[in-house]
Formats: C-alpha cells, structure tokens, sequence
C-alpha cells in the first residue's frame, strides 16, 4: 500500500478530472475507472475490479462508492477520502451554481435539447460499464448464464435487486462460478 | 380544505434524511430519495422532484449527489447542501471502509471471490436491463439516426475502451448538434 503524497495528488486529479466526464450518472465513469485502474496505472487486477464493483453495488449507499473502495484499495483511508471528496468537489460546486441558476431557466428551449443530446451519450457509457464489468466477470458459463438470467429478470419483471444479487451470491457459494 | 405547507427542513433534518435515503437505497438510492422527500416528508411535489432529478442527471457526477446538492442548497443555502451532501455520503463512506477492511483481510478467501464475481455478473445484468428500458424512446420513426451517439459511445468506451474525455469531446458536441437537428427535423 502507498500513502505517499504523489499517489494521493494522482488519485485526487484523476477523480476529479474523471467526475466532471460522468454524465449521467457515477456509472457512466465506471468504464473509464476500470481503464485507468487496471489497464494504466495497474493498480488493481481485472478481478479485483469486479469485486469492488460488486461490493460497491451491495453495500448501501450511492453507486459512486465504487470511488471510495477503489481510493482505499490504491492507498487505504487517506486514498479513501481522497477519491471521495474529488469525485463529488467539483461536480458538487456544479450542481451548486446551476442549481441556483436554473431556476430562472427552467423552460427554456435550449434545455429540452441538452436533455435529448445528454441522454443517448450517457445510455451508451452506462452501457459500456456493463460490458466492462461483464467482460471481466464472465468468464464460464455460470456468470455468463446469471448475467444473462439477471436481464431477462430485470427487464421482464420489477423484482427488487437485493433477491437477484442474493440468488448468484449463494450460486457463487456453492462453488459453481 | 389546504392543507398547510410542511415546515421547513432545518439543517439536521436535511442531514439525517438524506443519511436515511442513503443507509435505505441499496444498488442506487433514487427511488428511496422520491420516496422520503415527495411521500413521507412532502417537502417536494411530485412534479418539483421531476423538475429538480431532470436538472441533476443533465449535470456530470452522481445524479442523488448532485439532487442533494440543489435540494439542499434551494431550502437552506449553501449550509444546507453541505448538510445534504454529508447525510447522503458521510455514512456510507464510513461503512465502505469497513467493507474494504475487510475486502483487504478476506479477499483471497474463495468462497468470497466465487459470490462478489456471481454478484457482479448479475449486476452487469441489471444495468444492462436498465439502459435496455431506458433506450426504448430514443427510437423514433421519424427520425432513425436518434440512436447513434449511444451506439458511438458504446462503441468507443464499451469496445473499443478509449479514453473518456477524448470521445465526450467529439461525441458530445456531435450529439447535441443531432439533438437540434432531430428538433429542427421532427417539427416539419
């Protein structure tokens, strides 16, 4: 584990850099994490990415947590608020200063068209995190068979997440992945 | 009869509802937000929570962080984002480092590999489901390129794994301007 400063002012960068490119969502930036975590900087394994993104999504809370776990992972709990604070810093004072100022902009024209070209993009990175998170995970055809089974379930019906994860957590017990 | 407006939330209210939603919603918090704020609190009409959840999925980050953010900062100020802000992530943050403790001690152990790599399979599945239904309006009739900057961007981050500013870059740009045109196009 590294607690120098140069690995913090690295984490601390790529978050916040990172954080303003999420559009539509902490998700949409997962891909993006995986990239530089794994394929740049090495700083975890492809399965190391995928527990903490299966963690981050069983442990209450907010999908960015995935920042937080991957902060401690790369330098513990000084790496933990580190990649907190950046990933929520400046798109907070965003949301702050447009807050304020949409409310003297909320009917406007130009609105309704930033909504329609935000929309697609963000479908398409959202997207993206499934197919990196799957690529990683997949591999037999157990996970291959429950992400398939978790789609159809998702789509076709309005079970709550919580019984699906529990369902491949106990097939995951069982020694079958 | 009206009924009276509901008081407003101080600062510790914000706190701890939003620390509420947070510890509730588990695998995204936005239903258990809508829930608190517009059911059981009434401090948001269901139509100013659309307005104020539109706003903060247009803007870059975390969408319930960001609605904390503007929800706080619109009742209380700049206080009242920060408290917002901190209910929403303080506690979580504080049980993910726990989790990590243990992610870090434990993580070697099969049996845990084996169910977190079955439970991300299956959470791939629940986000692909979820883009699936929410793609469904993109495809018009009436205009078929609707759908290409999704495909674009699925392309070159999904598959292709580029960098994220270098796309959004070109992609967003292009995306709005084909948003205009679908406009401009549609309303003939």
């Amino acid at each position: 584990m590294k607690w120098d400063g140069g690995t913090l002012a690295t984490l601390a960068g790529y978050f916040a850099l990172m954080s303003l490119f999420a559009i539509g969502g902490a998700n949409s930036a997962v891909p993006e994490m995986h990239r530089l975590a794994v394929e740049v900087k090495h700083w975890m394994t492809d399965q190391q990415f995928t527990d903490t993104f299966a963690l981050a999504q069983v442990i209450p809370g907010p999908n960015m947590i995935i920042v937080t776990l991957i902060g401690y992972h790369v330098a513990g709990i000084a790496g933990a608020c580190v990649t907190t604070l950046a990933m929520c810093g400046p798109t907070c004072l965003l949301a702050f200063i447009i807050g304020r100022a949409i409310d003297r902009f909320s009917d406007a024209p130009w609105q309704a068209v930033l909504h329609a070209g935000l929309v697609p993009v963000s479908l398409g990175l959202i997207a993206s995190s499934a197919a990196v998170v799957a690529r990683a995970a997949d591999h037999n055809w157990v996970t291959v068979g429950i992400s398939v089974a978790s789609v159809v379930v998702f789509y076709w019906t309005r079970l709550h997440p919580l019984w699906v994860f529990a369902a491949a957590a106990l097939i995951g017990l069982a020694g079958l992945t | 009869m009206e009924q009276a407006p509901p008081p407003k939330p101080t600062l510790a209210d914000l706190f701890v509802a939003f620390a509420k939603v947070s510890l509730s919603g588990f695998g995204g918090v936005l239903a258990w937000a809508r829930r608190a704020m517009v059911e059981e609190r009434g401090w948001l009409t269901p139509e100013e929570f659309n307005e104020v959840y539109a706003v903060c999925t247009m803007l870059p980050g975390a969408n319930i962080v960001n609605f904390s953010v503007v929800f706080g900062s619109r009742v209380r100020g700049p206080l009242g984002a920060l408290a917002a802000l901190a209910g929403l992530i303080l506690p979580p943050v504080v049980l993910v480092i726990v989790f990590a403790m243990l992610y870090a001690r434990f993580g070697d152990v099969p049996a845990l590999r084996h169910m977190l790599t079955a439970v991300a399979a299956a959470a791939a599945g629940l986000i692909a489901a979820t883009v699936a239904k929410m793609a469904g309006p993109l495809f018009d009739s009436r205009f078929p390129a609707a759908p290409l900057p999704a495909l674009a961007a699925f392309l070159a981050i999904g598959v292709l794994q580029w960098s994220l500013p270098l796309v959004l870059v070109i992609l967003v740009p292009a995306s709005l301007a084909l948003a205009f045109a679908q406009k401009l196009w549609v309303r003939q």
